[in-house]
């Protein structure tokens, strides 16, 4: 099969090009940065770096980090770089973990996010002869722009669907016989839920290919999507304090996302002292935006933990891999002294034959911390005895046990009671008031 | 000879029973008999109603988790030891109780027993053997 890219020269340049253009890059960013961010300007006075001392990718460590609260700290105006009459549109976090985040963009901010996404979907097969409906939410959230914008790009027929409206997502899909979906991979579920139970089987099911992100998702997770749409399921990445989707990609291998190393320069550091990692080493992603210009982040933290790799690529893409994230450091919880990724009760679940559909509840009651689990039941299973209920708790329990080290409570609750995601999905809700 | 018993897995949620016995009389349908067993955590209703079909079709458009479950409905006396009668034969036979429930007739002096066990046709055979008479679906609408 003849291999293809959206932008084939950037996406297979040599690894040695590569690093020249990010160095080339780089040295005008933090010139640009310097210059016109009062806020990053401190961070470097403080730390005794100049503009000049950086010369390539090798003196990246040199730079000084940015995290979320620094995002916070600036809120609104206090890294933007460009005057507001250059920006063209913003776009925003959920603020769900703290204070809102306010991306600004130029309008080639845009243009080559909406490319990196284009990228993304003709990895994914793409082309324009497909038919691409985008049920990420529009508006704030980056993830419908952004691929409303890449699918547009490719030439794919788009659907801009949003999210939520599931009927109609389905009536949409079949009846203009959408072949691409982007979306929340939760969401991609609950659309495969309601396809399975409306009675169609994933042969009458028109999709190809799906590119899903925004949301932490497991291996079995994707077994379970492709099997119940009868699709290839891509992952996406992306976060908005970066642009949005397309950070980075799969392609149809599906191990490990390419990382658009022309707009995005990617380091692996140890959390705890930020010391830079070598490759292939576990540890949190750091990105530095290269082209960006009305919100470019130096080294930003991103809390996800990964790996990256640089190993030939089937595909023929040379860009660094990263991996799926393993979790997030503001994802994770500290339950009874243990860590939990909500990832893990995915697996389990997956595992077990239960949809991905869960809630953790976690609270402290008498100095102890409680850690309730609901699971929607699966119709299947459901009995007409109690003992056989709860048996099936116990030995759902029992599997988180092995899985975590600590014993959740686990409660059954009706299909289709707990929350979808519109967006995200609320998985966490830790009442604990710890000063 | 069979009865259908309709299961409907309930949250434990304020108002779910109302909501639940609410949409079957708004549909006309009748409860004749109901068990409920519960955990902390969940209830499981269990209805023996007058127009099955319906009350599935209803419930289930409410969105509710509904199971069909066989269960074996017999005619036993109003009097004192005529239930015990009835254990007895199921009890010598070996057959395992899950569990039970009785509901009285409107029309006739005469009560019945919905019993859940492991083996339906075993019970309905050793109960007819015992001169036991068992109801089915059709006769709940006459009782």
């Amino acid at each position: 099969m003849e291999k293809r890219y959206f932008q084939k020269e950037i996406e297979t340049m040599s690894v040695e090009e590569i690093k020249k253009l990010q160095s080339e890059k780089l040295v005008k960013q933090v010139k640009h940065v310097y210059e016109n961010v009062e806020y990053y300007r401190s961070l470097m006075d403080e730390k005794g770096v100049k503009p000049e001392d950086i010369k390539g990718i090798e003196d990246l460590h040199k730079l000084p980090f940015l995290s979320k609260a620094d995002l916070r700290d600036a809120y609104p105006y206090g890294l933007l770089a460009k005057p507001l009459d250059e920006c063209v549109r913003i776009q925003s976090t959920s603020g769900t973990t703290g204070r809102r985040v306010i991306a600004f963009y130029t309008q080639k901010d845009i243009d080559l996010w909406e490319d990196c996404c284009a990228r993304a979907i003709v990895a994914a097969g793409g082309t324009n002869k497909d038919v691409c409906q985008v049920a990420y939410g529009y508006g704030l959230f980056t993830g419908g722009p952004g691929l409303n914008g890449g699918s547009h790009r490719v030439g794919c027929l788009t659907l801009p669907m949003s999210s939520g409206n599931t009927e109609r997502q389905i009536q949409f899909m079949m009846d203009l016989s959408a072949t691409i979906i982007c979306c929340t991979p939760s969401y991609a579920a609950y659309i495969g839920e309601t396809l399975k139970e409306q009675g169609y089987t994933p042969d009458q099911i028109p999709l190809k290919a799906g590119i899903f992100g925004a949301e932490a998702w497991t291996e079995e997770m994707r077994q379970n999507i492709q099997e119940t749409l009868g699709i290839k399921a891509y992952d996406i990445y992306g976060l908005t304090e970066t642009s949005g989707p397309g950070v980075a990609f799969e392609c149809e291998e599906q191990t490990g996302m390419h990382i658009n190393e022309d707009h995005f320069l990617a380091e692996i550091i140890d959390p705890d002292t930020g010391e830079v990692l070598p490759e292939g080493t576990k540890g949190e992603l750091v990105f530095t935006a290269l082209d960006k210009e009305a919100f470019p982040l130096l080294r930003y933290r991103t809390r996800d933990i990964c790996v990256l790799t640089r190993k030939p690529c089937s595909c023929g893409r040379t860009h660094i891999k990263m991996s799926k994230p393993m979790g997030r450091s503001d994802d994770m919880m500290i339950i009874r002294g243990v860590n939990v990724f909500p990832s893990q009760i995915e697996t389990v679940l997956l595992q077990e034959g239960y949809q991905p559909n869960y809630q953790i509840i976690v609270d402290r009651k008498n100095n102890t911390d409680t850690f309730d689990v609901n699971v929607e039941m699966n119709p299947d299973q459901f009995t007409d005895t109690v003992g056989a209920l709860t048996a099936l708790e116990k030995s759902l329990a029992g599997a988180m046990k092995t899985m975590l080290g600590i014993n959740p409570a686990v409660h059954l609750v009706p299909p289709k009671s707990i929350a979808r995601s519109e967006g995200k999905a609320v998985r966490v809700i830790d009442k604990r008031k710890l000063v | 000879m069979s009865l259908k018993q309709l299961t409907i897995f309930v949250e434990n949620k304020q108002g779910t029973l109302v909501d639940i016995t609410d949409a079957l009389a708004k549909n006309d349908i009748n409860i004749r008999a109901l068990s409920i067993a519960d955990t902390q955590d969940f209830g499981i209703l269990r209805l023996i109603v007058t127009d099955y079909d319906k009350a599935e079709k209803t419930l289930t458009e409410e969105g509710y988790l509904v199971k069909c479950t066989e269960v074996v409905g017999v005619k036993i006396g109003d009097a004192p030891g005529k239930l015990s009668s009835a254990l007895d034969v199921l009890d010598k036979e070996g057959i395992n109780m899950e569990y039970l429930y009785a509901f009285m007739s409107r029309t006739e002096k005469h009560a019945y027993v919905v019993l859940r066990v492991a083996d339906n046709a075993h019970a309905e055979k050793a109960l007819e053997d015992a001169g036991f008479h068992l109801i089915s679906d059709a006769d709940i609408n006459k009782l």
